[in-house]
């Protein structure tokens, strides 16, 4: 089982607890995972990915492993130790406080953190 | 008892006022989608326990959601807004072409008689309709697609369609409203679109007198008058007798007349409201003070309502969908600022009292009449 943890308001949207468990068939990739996530929780297509680009939305970043994997290839295999369900995939915002209304503009730098 | 419901959305989620017909005690509901932008929410005229709420997020995208118990609970539904064929460009705000790109939904125009049936505006421009709920959306194209899109430009909150009219006499017949694009009208349900824009002066265009590009803020209509519009446009309130083929000023002796929300009262059609905003440098109220103005004539002659409302140092601003109107007897008429405050006056306009202080920047504000 893979095992995901997701940011505050998409585990509201979702209405799911700080970590969910998928059952991804063959490889397990970044696309695979988030393919079987939107499967199971249709509420987060478009959310986490442009429902039309499949790209990874501006403002989101994928961890693992202590490691920004935001910028692999969606189909690399992700580390052993998400496969195995070792470790989680972690889905989270990034930082960009300061205007209280928006993150700043899509080439703005944003500081990324676990909190 | 007849009751009533206010619907509000706010830069941090949406909340539902509830009174009686005496609109004195309320009670109050919410943060619902605690910490997401709730743009708008609206009931159905058909099913008053049919809500459909816009949350956006800059980090997460769009989601609408759905209440089928007049807001208790709700669920999420379609989010998928993808712009009918190859989009194109319109302009951006130094001129260059610039790709049309979802970002959210700023307004949610549900049917007159389908619960099921929805209507959208966007940012980027354009409307989207639903008539399954809200489970899925397609674009009526033929409005970006009418000829003048490449020429469009954002305003300053974006390229939003911000205004979406349905004519109760006509099933085929809305006005749809653009920041910085200006009016346009459809006879067919959507599938052709004219730009009703002739009478409009704004000198920060290159023409003044064109036919797109008109910062229009908000229009509203009396139900009983489809033809009778008003306008708050960026500067100047407008008014058109012949469903937006030709405007006319009626700003008249309003202190200024910048502002971004106008409406109608219920039962009296010749009178509206209008809430002065110092000037587009400056988004705040007039002087400190914090005045809806009400013509009773149509426009061209507003006297203040002030009673009840702050009369110093206040520098709120009411946005283009923060005000609405009941259907009582003794019209209701309510407005919310970027304070957080809800004002409700139970008698017309002729005197307020908040509903509450302190919500989150206030978004929109719609009203059910409830029997």
């Amino acid at each position: 089982m893979i095992r995901v943890i997701l940011p505050f308001h998409l585990r509201n949207l979702a209405r799911v607890g700080s970590e969910l468990r998928l059952d991804v068939k063959g490889p397990v990739t970044q696309r695979s995972i988030l393919d079987e996530l939107e499967a199971q929780y249709p509420m987060l297509r478009g959310a986490i990915r442009d429902h039309v680009t499949q790209q990874r939305r501006p403002f989101l970043r994928f961890f693992a492993c202590e490691e920004d994997l935001s910028h692999e290839s969606p189909d690399a295999p992700v580390p052993e130790s998400v496969a195995s369900g070792k470790e989680p995939f972690v889905v989270l915002g990034a930082i960009a406080g300061g205007s209280g209304f928006e993150p700043p503009a899509r080439d703005s730098v944003v500081r990324i953190t676990r909190s | 008892m007849s009751k009533v419901r206010v619907l509000v959305g706010t830069r941090k989620g949406a909340f539902v006022l509830e009174s009686d017909g005496k609109r004195q005690q309320w009670e109050i509901s919410g943060p619902h989608f605690a910490g997401w932008e709730i743009y708008h929410l609206k009931g159905s005229a058909a099913d008053p326990n049919r809500l459909y709420a816009s949350q956006s997020s800059g980090w997460f995208g769009q989601q609408i959601q759905r209440s089928n118990d007049g807001g208790k609970t709700w669920e999420p539904v379609g989010n998928k807004f993808a712009y009918d064929g190859v989009p194109g460009t319109h302009q951006w705000y130094d001129g260059s072409p610039h790709p049309w790109e979802f970002k959210r939904v700023w307004h949610l125009e549900p049917s007159l008689t389908d619960p099921d049936m929805v209507y959208a505006g966007v940012e980027d421009a354009a409307i989207f309709s639903t008539t399954d709920g809200g489970r899925n959306w397609q674009e009526l194209a033929g409005l970006r697609g009418h000829g003048t899109g490449p020429q469009w430009q954002p305003g300053a909150g974006g390229l939003c369609l911000h205004t979406i009219i349905l004519d109760p006499s006509h099933p085929e017949r809305m006005w749809i409203a653009i920041s910085a694009a200006g009016a346009f009208r459809t006879e067919d349900g959507g599938k052709t679109w004219k730009p009703i824009n002739r009478g409009l002066h704004s000198p920060y265009i290159p023409n003044p007198t064109a036919e797109i590009g008109h910062c229009i803020h908000h229009i509203a209509m009396h139900k009983s008058r489809p033809g009778v519009l008003f306008m708050q446009k960026h500067w100047d309130v407008m008014r058109s007798d012949d469903g937006g083929e030709q405007w006319r000023e009626v700003s008249g002796n309003l202190p200024t007349d910048f502002g971004f929300v106008i409406d109608v009262h219920a039962h009296e059609p010749e009178t509206i409201y209008v809430v002065p905003i110092k000037s587009d440098s400056e988004h705040y109220v007039h002087d400190g003070k914090l005045r809806v103005f009400r013509s009773r004539t149509g426009g061209d002659q507003w006297e203040p309502l002030t009673q009840g409302l702050p009369q110093s140092n206040c520098y709120v601003n009411v946005l283009r969908d923060a005000m609405a109107v009941d259907s009582l007897e003794q019209c209701g008429v309510y407005f919310g600022t970027t304070g957080g405050q809800i004002y409700v006056s139970a008698d017309a306009g002729d005197t307020w009292t908040p509903i509450v202080r302190d919500l989150p920047v206030v978004l929109s504000v719609e009203v059910q009449t409830l029997s």
